[in-house]
């Protein structure tokens, strides 16, 4: 890949662009509250969009294209039934506790609703996981430029060794991020983050129209792929009947209810640029704002997978032409991994023997991680190459600030403040949040690079990760809809559904997997047929004992007065009133069209 | 923007701009010297003049609409 000096240009600029962003607002960060809650004073677009933007990172962007390349349009389910009814139920029925409760963060809240121990189980380990994402995020970053060869021409030109390649993309990155956030804090975050939502649609939708142009439209890419590649229900009564080999109790209720609602209404990620509104009224409207783009986004993001997988595989071949009587053989030559895999996405070559590496059934390994990058190498010329590359980085350091601005806080607020100096000056808990933010870049540098010497560190973080958070929604749940739910109720059934997810990751097994860190460590008890099933039922496992062991501790122990809980729980706290909006200005109305356009969108590509 | 009274919308309409210029003149250059980059497909669509164009559009109006008032004392 060449780049021009008008690729060049377009990245250049977005980052003095971002720096820009973080240096004018460097003036307005006089409170701990500018800082780490921007003012609570954007309006709800501004929310909106960021809210949609703190998820695009590095997983969605490449991951989902690679979802779309591996499993098809089954892969929009994430959308219709994770993201979409979950972004309305916290946005109608969660905001008002996080916003109303006036909590600086999610853990805080769990201390308002039940107690010091809860918060500082969730505080550690969020602290933990956002630092080690971010790291993820830069070592993702770091592997696709260099699997991109981007800075491969600029470092030739000046001499350096190509090596450096990885270590300048994390520090680049690194740099960046850190200063944006450690002169403007969330607000920072937030613009970029919206500036990263348009680039992400002008880099991204040309794409879309060429790849769709170039294999006959619609039509033409459902001529070319499975027809169970084309369908969102077809084929889900069965695990054996689809793509994802899930079926449909586990599809609904560990994708639909528990994963995506445990993301989307308990992660502080998302939550925090819902929190920077500047009333409830907008706080309510920031994920149903963020839901109407999402609505549309796999056609963004999986459509590219989708389309790499349908187009034809390049293969190396030579023209001869005759031109006044001069025989010419114009020879492409295309690499083995590309001629060996299926439309544009590569096969996975074994760097020591040459050959195509193979899964346990004997089929070659695809790399479905470049399905979308190589869409952006097959289509797009100068120009609007650095744009959608640009697109690309953006997404990851937005993924990166998101992340940081969220330890920054939590950090802050839930452990320096509530345990280590208690009763300091607002000046200094801000200068604490700004060397917070340097020690969270510093971390996920150490991430990153412990990833290149961990091979499966990476897998490993995330299962951590799957762990931590399939529980945590019951605890929400419960502790927003039930008076009864008690501190020790909500700690014993954290500690509990995180262990039941460890044992069930343990004792199954994906068909055509080795144990280890796929599961089976401890025995094999149950193969399901896909990672993806295993997933989705040891989210349901994880929630279901938290959410017993909750309830049942919480019979044996004392609640909270109810005086305490006005503002917290749902049936002690006022309604809100929207009766000064008319009906189709109000929350509920908007949730409701959201609802109708999903459901539209899932019948027509059922 | 933040009190600033410089919405954040005008900077995305000056970024959009100033990027749908580049790639609509830089596309210009292409279709008229005929030297597109190797391997790329559909380059006889000219993608980068019909983007480059709608972008600086969607960012000029953004600019319009969102340009920072001017205070009157």
């Amino acid at each position: 890949m060449k780049l021009t000096l008008v690729d060049w240009l377009i990245m250049l600029l977005y980052f003095v662009f971002v720096l820009g962003i973080g240096f004018a607002l460097k003036r307005y960060m006089k409170t701990s509250k500018d800082f780490f809650q921007a003012g609570r004073a954007l309006p709800a677009w501004i929310c909106g969009l960021a809210f949609i933007s703190a998820n695009l990172g590095a997983q969605e962007v490449i991951g989902m294209g690679a979802s779309g390349a591996k499993y098809g349009l089954e892969t929009a389910h994430f959308y219709g039934i994770g993201a979409i009814p979950a972004m309305i139920f916290v946005g109608i029925f969660m905001m008002p506790f996080y916003y109303g409760s006036k909590a600086r963060s999610v853990p805080e809240f769990l201390r308002l609703r039940f107690d010091e121990k809860t918060r500082a189980l969730n505080a550690c380990s969020f602290a933990v996981m956002t630092v080690f994402s971010s790291g993820i995020s830069m070592y993702a970053m770091a592997r696709l430029i260099q699997a991109l060869h981007i800075f491969d021409g600029l470092f030739m030109a000046l001499g350096w060794p190509p090596q450096g390649i990885f270590t300048f993309s994390i520090v680049l990155s690194a740099v960046i991020v850190l200063l944006y956030i450690f002169l403007g804090g969330l607000t920072s975050a937030i613009y970029n983050e919206v500036l990263q939502f348009f680039l992400i649609i002008a880099g991204f939708l040309p794409l879309v129209l060429l790849g769709l142009k170039n294999i006959g439209g619609w039509g033409g890419l459902k001529a070319s792929l499975p027809v169970a590649y084309m369908h969102e229900w077809k084929g889900v009564m069965h695990a054996n009947t689809n793509p994802m080999g899930i079926e449909i109790i586990g599809l609904g209720m560990g994708l639909g209810f528990v994963l995506g609602s445990g993301y989307w209404c308990t992660d502080f990620l998302v939550i925090q640029t819902a929190m920077a509104s500047k009333d409830m009224e907008s706080a309510r409207r920031v994920p149903l704002i963020a839901a109407v783009p999402k609505m549309f986004f796999p056609f963004l993001v999986i459509l590219p997978g989708l389309l790499a997988i349908g187009l034809p595989t390049p293969h190396t071949t030579t023209v001869v032409r005759n031109e006044a009587g001069v025989i010419y053989h114009d020879t492409t030559i295309v690499s083995k991994e590309v001629e060996e895999g299926r439309g544009l996405v590569p096969a996975k070559i074994n760097p020591v023997t040459g050959k195509p590496m193979l899964d346990a059934s004997g089929k070659p390994l695809l790399d479905y991680d470049m399905a979308t990058p190589n869409m952006l190498l097959h289509f797009f010329p100068t120009g609007i190459l650095g744009l959608g590359l640009t697109a690309l980085m953006a997404s990851f350091m937005s993924g990166m600030a998101g992340n940081v601005t969220a330890f920054n806080t939590v950090f802050t607020y839930d452990l320096y403040q509530s345990y280590i100096h208690k009763g300091a000056s607002d000046r200094h808990y801000m200068a604490v949040g700004r060397w917070a933010t340097v020690g969270g870049i510093l971390f996920s540098i150490a991430t990153a690079f412990a990833a290149i010497n961990f091979n499966n560190i990476m897998d490993t973080l995330q299962l951590v990760f799957s762990f931590v958070n399939a529980p945590l929604f019951a605890t929400f749940l419960l502790g927003m809809f039930w008076k009864r739910a008690t501190g020790h109720g909500a700690f014993a059934g954290l500690i509990a559904g995180t262990t039941g997810a460890m044992l069930h990751h343990g004792l199954t097994l994906p068909i055509e997997a080795h144990t280890g860190i796929h599961g089976g460590w401890i025995t094999v008890l149950h193969n399901y047929p896909s990672d993806m099933a295993q997933n989705f039922w040891g989210a349901i496992f994880a929630f279901s004992i938290n959410f017993i062991v909750t309830v049942v501790v919480s019979l044996f122990t004392k609640p909270h007065p109810e005086s305490e809980l006005v503002g917290l729980v749902h049936s002690l706290t006022p309604k809100p009133s929207h009766a000064h909006l008319k009906w189709w200005k109000r929350p509920e109305a908007l949730a409701v069209a959201i609802l109708l356009v999903a459901v539209a969108l899932n019948i027509f590509f059922a | 923007m933040h009190g600033s009274g410089i919405p954040i919308w005008f900077f995305i309409g000056v970024l959009l701009t100033v990027y749908g210029v580049m790639i609509f003149g830089y596309g210009i250059v292409e279709a008229v010297t005929g030297n597109y980059p190797p391997l790329v497909q559909l380059t006889n669509l000219h993608t980068p003049i019909w983007w480059g164009g709608i972008l600086g559009l969607i960012g000029l109006f953004y600019i319009v609409k969102f340009r920072p008032k001017s205070s009157s004392k």
